[in-house]
């Protein structure tokens, strides 16, 4: 126990917990994997939890009356109401599985353009010219992308609030950005390239000042902060199973209940129907209006054990210590990595609302930049897998006027002594491309 | 090391003093070519005169093997009937489709052989294509008179389609 009174992540006890971490790569090099924020390792319990599904209980779910189809739909129910409880919302029926983030953020921005076609109850969602929507500077692709085309559709004006050059966000014009032409307003809660952890706060104030609805891009805060929907204040919450330790293939779209009764379905089929004529349909209540179609009930499986992995963890801790340890991991590195010659920062340069993906540019004695490209070639042969490139928040790249970055991002299984990999890495690295 | 088959000192050389860079006029077409997933970006302009590849130059920003074969390319096709460079272009795919399996023909593909060791590392293949891909855009907008006279060819600033062989999932 600490002073402060959680008890504190064993990461060498959790690193067992994970067995892809006990291979190596390029003839006997151990894995230093620090690509968390592009995806996370899975725990044996949760690839446990996914073969038991198959090999015991595999059915479609919400039909037949089969002994294996109600186990299916129990396990696929279930895996809702462990999400519910990990971001602690009100209601499970405000849990819609989805694909992924992207098809979370998707599924928001398509209501908004099928709102026109679905009368009066869907008015909070209507959308057209002279109305405004507002994303961010440091959006990853996946939320900048959707709403440029909803505005293309609509004939709306997307807007957005820039960056300060520290990488944070330039809340000085938030009123005349966030005004009362706003009808949503779209925002990352940790930056993907810069680390960075926006204040939730006064943009949601602001936007619930003039009416916006706030959808809010978890995909990279919710594997890594405790997150409370009902302490955020916000209308929707989109993130991602895979960076949680969970399967690809499954993310959650988390929305206030009184919204999703009146937001129009994105993909029209099975499962998210009422009543069926070959005239018109009606639609299920939230969430199966929003999930047509064969669910993916193995990865639901697999993202309910891997949110029972994480709430467990610490004797109960969970995630306040999987956030502690990632907090005293991203002091360490920004520490270690100041100590590089010729490593500058993307993104803010100290912990403080700041999460563990590290951006940086890496220069060689001469001066010349190393490019990204290369940093992480060199890196991976000595068995540390970063990313490198624009990590799909080119805007980013533009802003500080780089072509790429390197990203080093941790996650609960990473340790002190593979930062220190890293910064010996660099080095090499460095040595690798002196003229 | 194995990275030693990767970085050749060639292409660590043509890396390091780029030849023929640098956006020259005059030029029959100019394209801009990126690699969405590692941001790469070439601009290149060639010259044809007479059905030979009279100039090529480029400006270009990305890592150590699409700017050394950038180099090593224009050293290549510059001088070269068309024909020719766009059989070299095929033998230089080949070579990089290959996953390290071809045995490169020095006599033809002189300081390009030196990439036979990238064609082993399936992500970075791109990175040595990308110029050659720009190059081959070009060439193939003024031979079909798509990119008018004069330096006009340059289409507004849009990025060209990304070929088949660069594109990868994020």
């Amino acid at each position: 126990m600490t002073a402060g009174g959680a008890a504190e992540l064993d990461v060498e006890l959790v690193r067992k917990d994970f067995p892809i971490l006990e291979r190596t790569v390029h003839d006997g090099r151990p894995l230093v994997y620090l690509d968390n924020a592009a995806t996370a390792q899975k725990p044996r319990a949760v690839i446990d939890a996914m073969r038991d599904y198959y090999e015991l209980h595999n059915a479609n779910v919400h039909r037949g009356i089969h002994a294996l189809a109600e186990e299916a739909t129990a396990l696929y129910e279930g895996a809702r109401d462990k999400v519910a409880a990990f971001v602690n919302a009100p209601d499970r029926h405000e849990i819609v599985f989805t694909k992924n983030s992207s098809e979370a953020l998707n599924l928001v921005t398509y209501a908004f353009s099928n709102a026109a076609t679905q009368g009066e109850q869907a008015e909070r969602f209507r959308l057209g010219p002279g109305d405004e929507v507002v994303v961010t500077e440091m959006e990853h692709h996946s939320n900048l992308v959707p709403w440029q085309m909803l505005c293309q559709r609509t004939g709306a004006r997307l807007r957005w609030l820039g960056l300060t050059d520290e990488g944070r966000l330039d809340l000085g014009n938030l009123d005349e950005v966030i005004n009362e032409r706003t009808k949503v307003v779209s925002f990352v809660h940790q930056s993907n390239i810069l680390g960075t952890v926006n204040p939730v706060a006064p943009i949601a104030a602001r936007a619930r000042q003039v009416g916006a609805l706030v959808v809010l891009d978890g995909s990279q805060s919710v594997p890594h902060l405790p997150i409370d929907v009902t302490a955020l204040d916000v209308d929707f919450l989109a993130f991602t199973g895979h960076k949680m330790c969970g399967p690809t293939g499954i993310g959650v779209l988390w929305g206030r209940r009184e919204l999703l009764e009146v937001m129009p379905p994105f993909l029209g089929g099975g499962e998210m129907i009422e009543l069926v004529t070959m005239e018109a349909s009606t639609y299920a209540p939230p969430p199966h209006r929003f999930e047509a179609g064969t669910p993916m009930i193995a990865q639901a499986v697999g993202l309910g054990a891997a949110v029972d992995y994480l709430t467990g963890l610490a004797g109960g801790a969970g995630m306040a210590a999987v956030a502690a340890h990632e907090h005293r991991l991203t002091e360490y590195a920004l520490a270690r990595l100041a100590e590089v010659p010729g490593l500058q920062i993307i993104g803010p340069t100290g912990a403080v609302d700041r999460g563990g993906a590290i951006s940086f540019l890496l220069s060689g004695a001469d001066g010349r930049a190393i490019h990204p490209h290369d940093v992480g070639q060199v890196l991976d042969e000595q068995g540390i897998a970063v990313r490198v490139g624009h990590h799909c928040a080119r805007p980013v790249c533009l802003r500080f006027g780089v072509p790429a970055t390197t990203r080093a991002s941790f996650h609960l299984y990473t340790t002190t002594s593979e930062i220190d990999a890293l910064v010996e890495g660099l080095a090499g690295v460095r040595r690798f491309f002196q003229s | 090391m194995k990275l030693d088959s990767m970085y050749q000192e060639i292409i660590l050389d043509h890396y390091r003093n780029p030849h023929h860079r640098g956006l020259r006029e005059p030029y029959d077409a100019e394209v801009h070519h990126v690699n969405p997933t590692c941001g790469d970006e070439v601009t290149l302009r060639v010259r044809i005169v007479d059905g030979t590849v009279a100039d090529v130059s480029y400006d270009s920003e990305g890592c150590s093997i699409s700017q050394a074969s950038a180099s090593v390319m224009s050293d290549l096709v510059i001088g070269k009937s068309v024909e020719k460079a766009l059989a070299l272009e095929r033998e230089f795919l080949t070579l990089m489709q290959s996953r390290g399996t071809v045995e490169p023909d020095e006599d033809v593909l002189e300081d390009a052989v030196a990439f036979a060791g990238v064609s082993k590392y399936p992500a970075r293949v791109k990175c040595a294509l990308l110029s050659w891909m720009a190059w081959k855009d070009a060439t193939a907008q003024v031979v079909s008179g798509r990119a008018g006279a004069g330096g006009a060819g340059h289409a507004g600033g849009r990025p060209a389609p990304v070929p088949e062989q660069e594109k990868q999932p994020r």
